[in-house]
Parts: structure tokens; C-alpha cells; sequence
């Protein structure tokens, strides 16, 4: 069990919980991520590091509640435990001096993301920060990125806040010289920037995050296509180049258990999960 | 009574293990076989000749005394018969159910020379669930050595050599990547063959022995073999981490939806119970027609699962033929006897999807059998232009594991082979002192008792190191 320690709504559906892990906050690194069961009966769900502290022994991460799983996750509460968590897992970003960086994050994955612009900014980059979600409300951390970075922009789907959309990026990239642009978020998203910057021949790093079951290396449900090759994202990622990413092909691989996650998300609303007692 | 000279007449058939219906089977995941009531064992029994230089012994990995055992038990001394067993073997009611016995002890006991050989496995399983029912005696353990072992991996590797080392004295630490311990039999054997209550008690029987577990727990990404001997206090380290990578064939389409590896599949469907869903909250999804691609244990399993899921049919698709089917008789016979088909001598060409990216036929060609190759099985080489496609909309692709590589990446000095499986004498000693490895890292797939041979040799030899350091 994995005791949590903190449990903070950042926006509506997007929970923050810090946990005491101590084994995991002395090796967890910017980048990488960890599995999470709720219960016995759960899924394994992976959530990216969004903080690690290795003197109080613990770490963080933020997630959207949108399943089954997520949702039953955001019901626990400070003290509560978590019944089984594994980590780190993913190869840590490379985090040196590239120069002038731009970082995309977009919904919750701004939360991972703040930890990469602290990392890149003590590792004296200059860091251009840019957090995304779909409305305003769903925005976080907008003061503390801003105080991180560099120069700092928002940008909403609607337009309810900052640009409307992504493409004033292809303004910021036209103005100015980057030497590396790292992206995380929806697959959407980082599809689109990977589109924006490579007509500008910027490095572009996306965090994949494809279906996974084990997380390391031996199941193959992770398999991605990046520049032809078939990758597995848990252990040769999650981080790959944005430009050789197939995307379509990960887009439908996300969607293979739809149907069955609705139905579970479903059953859950409407009375508590499954009733059959296991069988 | 046992008798030490052959009885002049041998019956020549063994007593049959009752099973679930095959009509009935094919749709639960409870045991398939039930195992032998009293009266079925001690007939079985009786038919051992108690041979003054048993055979059967010589084909055992582990060196049961199987005559020894096999008297006690037709003397209804059921108790000393599975002492006996567990001199040499502490996973007894694993490996009654799943050790190819046909290939080992019984491939040489001598009554199959004239008829069916003794079931031997049978009465270990039979002996090991008595026991269970009846709760585990733990063992004497020896004083304190004040040495710390850490076995990584929680397959029958890894739990034999920490077993062995705590009954000696030693403090144990298993750390096991995945959230429960038992590897292979837990992750990859189905609940039909082996329930996994059975491993677990038999878990619960190490722990009892005074090993800690500390499952969840990746070694390499969090601490690496050198931290663990410098840093972390251990005075010697095992890897037992299995043969746990899912080998592709790289034709094109296999990144399809409904395209599975053995191992994906089976992780799904045996350690996170998706036969459950939506109890359990991992989902799977399986369609009408199933095919599974390859032919040894890992092939029948998951063949016999999809049927278990709801599969209209199941498909097994071999590259050679019959006689070349690698999966255990007994396994084949059930699943046959189940209804599940195979097609031999053709390999997949490519997969082709639907709109939305999931699989819908599998394009195949036929194969002949050239002359034999590494592996002295003849070869399976292409007909040209024999191509024919297959309608399917599940795929299971079940054609090899490799060694897991992430403790090789994270250990220097570590000698490994080009197949990427830790170099080992047969003792288990590595190229680096203190560290000792067994099982399918080592050897590549290989069986539960053998992984379970290599952990008995490794804790004597760490043993021995241990009390000269
Ligand atoms: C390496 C990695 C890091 C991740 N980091 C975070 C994180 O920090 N915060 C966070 O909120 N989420 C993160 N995710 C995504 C998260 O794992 C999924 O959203 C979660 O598994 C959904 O579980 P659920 O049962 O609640 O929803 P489900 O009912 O399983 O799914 C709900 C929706 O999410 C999609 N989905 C399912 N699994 C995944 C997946 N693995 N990745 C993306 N979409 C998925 C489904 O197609 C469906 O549309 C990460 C995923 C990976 C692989
Ligand atoms: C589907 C299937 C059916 C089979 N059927 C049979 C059968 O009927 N009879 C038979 O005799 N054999 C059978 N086998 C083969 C047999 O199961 C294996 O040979 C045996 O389990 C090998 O044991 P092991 O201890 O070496 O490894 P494993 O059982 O593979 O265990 C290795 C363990 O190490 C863990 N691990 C890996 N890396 C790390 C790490 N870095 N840190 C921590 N933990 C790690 C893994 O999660 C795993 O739990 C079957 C195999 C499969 C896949
Ligand atoms: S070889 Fe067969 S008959 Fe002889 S002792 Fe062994 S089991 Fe009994
Ligand atoms: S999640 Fe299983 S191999 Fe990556």
C-alpha cells in the first residue's frame, strides 16, 4: 500500500496526489513514469511523474479522471491507500543545454511538463513555455510556469483564454530561432506541433502514450511506429522524435478497447462497477 | 502392500485423470483436469514396479525419489510420501500439473515400455493438494547467517533459490517487477491448467520461510544490481528474470488492432483476469474467428483461452507439421478435444485491416519441410506462389519470448551471449562476483522444473560462497 499524502483538485477532473514512496523518489527522474493499481481488481494505469521529492520521500502525479479506472483513483482521499505502485519506469529525458527550448503542454500534461521546464531552465536553456487545454477552466500552474520560464503563452481550443488554438506558434517559430521544441499532451496535439516545427527543422520530442498492460517490455500492446521501425513506448520511450512519429497509427491503436472501457465506465456510474462478485 | 520384485502381470493402461467435459470446459476457465480421488491414486500407485535401479529418477531435473515416494504413498503414509517430494522439489502441486512429464521421468520409466508408463506427475499432484488441503508444515529453519540475498524475479527460478536459502539461514528479498510474485504461472499459464490459488499457496508457504517480497519493483530501473551489492547491503544477488520478451514477425499489418502477442494476451487474460471484465477492471476483446500463430505450450494456452473468451473458432496456424508441434501431448489432446483446429506447414505473410485499423484477414503462404536445420527439426521452407488468405478478426502471435534485457543494459561486466541470455556454469555463477542467474534467462524457454533445477544448484552455491565471504 502506498499512502497518499496529498490530494488536490488543480481544475475540474484533473487530481493531483502525492504518495509516499520513498524508493522511488530517490531514483525518479523528469520523463519518466509509473503504474498505478487502485485495487486488486484494477488496471494497470500508467501516469507520467509530475514530482518527486527524495528527502520526504515522495512523489507526485496528476491525472484526468476520464475512465473507470481514473475516476475510481480520484475518489480516494488523503491517507487512503493505493494499493500497488511501479516505478520508475521509461527512459528519463535528455535534459542538457540545447540553448532556447520550446515547451508545449497541453490539459494534464502540464503538470509532468513543469518539472521538464524546471530541469531545462537550471540546466541553462532559455525556455519557452506554452500551456493548452480546451477551455480556460481546465488550465493550471499558470503562474508557477510562467515564473519558470522565459516567455510564457496560453492557448485555449475555444479561445476563452490566450490564442485561440495552436497555430500562432508558426509566428513564434517564424520570429525567433529554437533549438529543440518538447511536447506533451494529447496525441492530437503533439501531432499538430510536430507538423508546425518541422518545416523549421527544430528537434522535436513528444511523450507517447500509447495502450499499455506491464510497462516493461513484455507484453507489445505499446508498439508504435517511429521512422518505420516498430518501438515498444515503455521501454524504448516514452519520448521519441515527433517528426518520425506515425500518429494516425497510434490514434487507432489508443481507440482498440473503446467499446469496452465505455462499458466499464458506464457500469460504474450507474451502480458502483460490476456487481457479479468476480466471476 | 509394496512389493520390491515386478508383479508378473502390469496393468497395462494407466488410471485416467478425471476431467471437465470437453463441451462443458470449453466455456469456464475452472481446471480442466480434476486430479485423482484416493482410490484412483493407490490404484495408479500399484502399478509402480518399485524398480532397484529406478529409471524414472534419472529423468527428473530435480531427483525426486520417485519409488520412495510412490511407496509411502500405497502405504497411506501420505505425509512422509510428500515429505519425500518436498526434499528435493517445494513447488509440488506446480509442477504435478504442468512438468512435461511425459518427456522426463515418465519417458523412462520402465513400464512404458509395454504399456502406458506410471503417472507419475499425477500422484505428485494428487499428494501436494492433500497436503494443501490440510495446511502447510514450515520446515526448521537454521539459525540466522546474517547474510542478506537479493533474488530477482518471483518465477519458479527465483522462489526455489530463495526457498532453499532461507531454509539455510539467509535473509531473502524477492524483487519482483510485476505486482504479484509467481512469473510465468501466474502471468502466463492459464487458470485451466494451473489455478493460480495453487501458486499462491505455495507463495505464502515461502513466505512463511521468512522471504520478504517486494513486488512492484523493476530492477535496473530503480536500484541496479551493483547498488544493490554496494549500496543496499546484499551480500549476493540472483536473477531469475525469465524469457518474458514478446518476439513479432515483422510482416506488415501486425501493428493491427486485434493483433496480440501471446505474452499481451495472456497477461491480460491470467494475471489480470479480463476473463472477469468488467469485475476486473483490464478489458480484452476477442472475435469471431481467432487465429493463433504457432505451436508450442504458449500457442495451445492461449488458443484454448480465446475458445474459454467466446471465440466462435480457433485456429491454430503452424509452419511445420504435427510430429513438429512443440506443446505438450496431454495440452494438445485437450485442446483438440475442445475443438480447437490446427493448420499446418503455412506461416503469415501479412495482416490486412479494416477502416478503423483492425484486423480483419491474415494473407498466408504454404510451407514444405526442407531438411532439418540447428534445431534438427526439418525445415520449413515457402511453396512459391502458394499464397491464400484467411478471414480473422483476433490474432494471437505466439512464436518465441527472449531473454528480458533490462538487467543486461543496466549491469557492466555482466558476460552475456549473442542471444542475449546471461552467461552462467552450471552452478549459476556469473562473470561478476556474488552475482548468480538461473532459469530462462539463462537457458533461453525452457520448463518450470528446469528453471527450478537451476535455482536448487544456485542457492547451494550461493550457499557456499556465502559462508566462505
Ligand atoms: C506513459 C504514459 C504516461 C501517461 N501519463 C498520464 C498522466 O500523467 N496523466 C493522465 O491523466 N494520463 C496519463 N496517461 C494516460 C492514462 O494512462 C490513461 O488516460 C488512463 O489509462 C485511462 O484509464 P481509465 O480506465 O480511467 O480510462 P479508460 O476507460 O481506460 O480510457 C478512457 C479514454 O482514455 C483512452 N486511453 C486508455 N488508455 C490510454 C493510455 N494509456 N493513454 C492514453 N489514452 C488512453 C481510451 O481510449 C479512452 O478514450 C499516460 C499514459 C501513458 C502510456
Ligand atoms: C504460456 C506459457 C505456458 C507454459 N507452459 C509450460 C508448461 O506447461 N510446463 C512447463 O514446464 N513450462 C511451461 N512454460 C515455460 C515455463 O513457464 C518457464 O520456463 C519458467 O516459468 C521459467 O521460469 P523463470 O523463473 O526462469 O522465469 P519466469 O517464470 O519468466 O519469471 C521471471 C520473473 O522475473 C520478473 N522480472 C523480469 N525482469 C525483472 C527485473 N528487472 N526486476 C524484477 N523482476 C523482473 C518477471 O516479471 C517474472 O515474474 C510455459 C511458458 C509460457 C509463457
Ligand atoms: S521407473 Fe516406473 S516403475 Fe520403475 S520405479 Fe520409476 S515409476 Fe516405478
Ligand atoms: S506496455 Fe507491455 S511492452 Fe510496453
Amino acid at each position: 500500500m502506498y499512502k497518499i499524502l496529498k490530494n488536490e483538485e488543480l481544475a475540474p477532473k484533473i487530481k493531483l496526489f502525492e504518495v509516499y514512496a520513498p524508493e522511488m523518489a530517490e531514483k525518479a527522474k523528469p520523463g519518466q513514469f509509473i503504474i498505478v493499481i487502485a485495487d486488486e481488481k484494477g488496471e494497470r494505469v500508467p501516469l507520467t511523474i509530475a514530482d518527486y521529492d527524495a528527502k520526504k520521500g515522495t512523489i507526485s502525479f496528476v491525472f484526468n479522471e476520464v475512465g473507470k479506472s481514473t475516476k475510481q483513483l480520484g475518489l480516494l482521499k488523503k491517507d487512503d491507500g493505493i494499493w500497488n505502485i511501479t516505478g520508475p519506469l521509461g527512459n528519463p529525458s535528455e535534459i542538457k543545454r540545447f540553448g532556447r527550448v520550446l515547451c508545449v503542454a497541453g490539459g494534464v500534461m502540464i503538470a509532468p511538463m513543469r518539472l521538464q521546464v524546471k530541469a531545462l531552465s537550471d540546466a541553462g536553456n532559455s525556455v519557452v513555455t506554452v500551456v493548452g487545454a480546451r477551455i480556460k477552466d481546465l488550465l493550471f500552474y499558470e503562474d508557477e510556469m510562467k515564473a519558470l520560464s522565459d516567455e510564457f503563452y496560453v492557448a485555449t481550443d475555444d479561445g476563452s483564454k490566450g490564442f485561440k488554438g495552436l497555430d500562432f506558434l508558426k509566428d513564434v517559430l517564424a520570429k525567433e530561432k529554437f533549438d529543440r521544441c518538447v511536447v506533451m499532451g494529447p496525441v492530437v496535439m503533439m501531432k499538430n506541433v510536430s507538423e508546425i516545427t518541422k518545416p523549421f527543422g527544430i528537434p522535436t520530442v513528444v511523450t507517447l502514450t500509447p495502450i499499455m498492460v506491464d510497462g516493461m517490455g513484455m507484453c507489445g500492446v505499446c508498439r508504435v511506429t517511429v521512422g518505420g521501425k516498430m518501438m515498444f513506448g515503455c521501454v524504448d520511450g516514452p519520448e521519441f522524435d515527433g517528426h518520425k512519429v506515425d500518429f494516425d497509427g497510434l490514434i487507432k491503436r489508443q481507440r482498440m478497447f473503446l467499446p469496452e472501457e465505455r462499458l466499464s465506465s458506464l457500469l460504474w456510474e450507474l451502480h458502483g462497477g460490476c456487481r457479479c462478485g468476480g466471476k | 502392500m509394496a512389493e520390491s520384485k515386478p508383479k508378473p502381470k502390469i496393468k497395462k493402461e494407466a488410471v485416467p485423470i478425471p476431467k471437465q467435459k470437453p463441451e462443458e470446459r470449453r466455456r469456464n476457465f475452472n481446471e480442466v483436469a480434476l486430479g485423482y480421488t484416493e482410490e484412483q491414486a493407490l490404484e495408479e500407485a500399484n502399478r509402480c514396479l518399485q524398480c532397484p535401479k529406478p529409471q524414472c529418477v534419472t529423468g527428473c531435473p530435480v531427483e525426486i525419489e520417485i519409488p520412495a515416494f510412490i511407496k509411502l504413498l500405497r502405504e497411506g503414509k501420505y505425509e512422509e510420501a510428500i515429505a519425500k517430494i518436498k526434499e528435493k522439489n517445494s513447488l509440488p502441486a506446480i509442477c504435478g500439473r504442468v512438468c512435461p512429464q511425459e518427456e522426463q521421468c515418465q519417458l523412462k520409466c520402465v513400464v512404458g515400455k509395454v504399456g502406458e508408463p506410471v503417472s507419475i506427475g499425477r500422484l505428485e499432484r494428487f499428494l501436494a493438494d492433500w497436503e494443501r488441503e490440510r495446511g502447510f508444515k514450515v520446515p526448521e529453519i537454521a539459525k540466522s547467517t546474517g547474510k542478506k540475498v537479493a533474488v530477482i524475479g518471483a518465477g519458479p527460478a527465483g522462489l526455489t533459490v530463495a526457498a532453499d536459502l532461507a531454509k539455510l539461514g539467509h535473509k531473502v528479498v524477492i524483487f519482483e517487477a510485476l505486482h504479484l510474485p509467481g512469473g510465468v504461472l501466474v502471468y502466463g499459464i492459464p487458470e485451466f491448467r494451473l489455478p493460480k490459488k495453487i501458486v499462491q499457496a505455495e507463495v505464502d508457504y515461502i513466505q512463511r520461510l521468512g522471504v520478504e517480497f517486494k513486488c512492484g519493483f523493476l530492477v535496473g530501473r530503480t536500484y541496479t544490481i551493483p547498488e544493490l551489492l554496494k549500496e543496499r547491503g546484499f551480500d549476493a544477488v540472483f536473477i531469475g528474470t525469465g524469457a518474458g520478451l514478446p518476439a513479432f514477425m515483422n510482416v506488415p499489418g501486425e501493428d493491427l488492432g486485434g493483433i496480440y502477442s501471446a505474452n499481451e494476451f495472456l497477461i491480460r487474460v491470467n494475471l489480470m483476469k479480463s476473463y472477469a471484465f468488467p469485475c476486473y477492471d483490464t478489458p480484452i476483446r476477442i472475435g469471431k474467428h481467432v487465429v493463433v500463430i504457432g505451436g508450442g505450450n504458449v500457442a495451445m494456452d492461449s488458443a484454448r483461452s480465446a475458445l474459454r473468451l467466446g471465440a466462435e473458432e480457433v485456429c491454430i496456424v503452424y509452419r511445420r507439421s504435427r510430429e513438429e508441434l512443440p506443446a505438450r501431448k496431454e495440452e494438445i489432446e485437450n485442446a483438440e478435444e475442445e475443438g480447437i483446429v490446427c493448420k499446418f506447414l503455412a506461416a503469415p505473410t501479412r495482416f490486412i485491416g479494416d477502416e478503423k485499423g483492425w484486423v480483419k484477414q491474415m494473407e498466408c503462404i504454404c510451407m514444405e519441410l526442407g531438411p532439418p536445420d540447428d534445431s534438427g527439426r526439418r525445415r520449413p521452407v515457402p511453396v512459391k506462389g502458394s499464397e491464400f488468405v484467411m478471414d480473422t478478426d483476433t490474432v494471437i502471435v505466439a512464436i518465441g519470448r527472449t531473454p528480458n534485457p533490462i538487467i543486461q543494459r543496466t549491469t557492466e561486466g555482466l558476460a552475456v551471449t549473442r542471444w542475449g541470455t546471461i552467461v552462467a556454469d552450471e552452478n549459476g555463477k556469473t562473470s561478476l562476483e556474488g552475482v548468480y542467474a538461473g532459469g530462462d534467462i539463462v537457458t533461453g524457454e525452457a520448463t518450470v522444473i528446469s528453471a527450478m533445477g537451476a535455482g536448487k544448484k544456485a542457492a547451494r552455491a550461493i550457499h557456499e560462497y556465502l559462508m566462505k565471504k
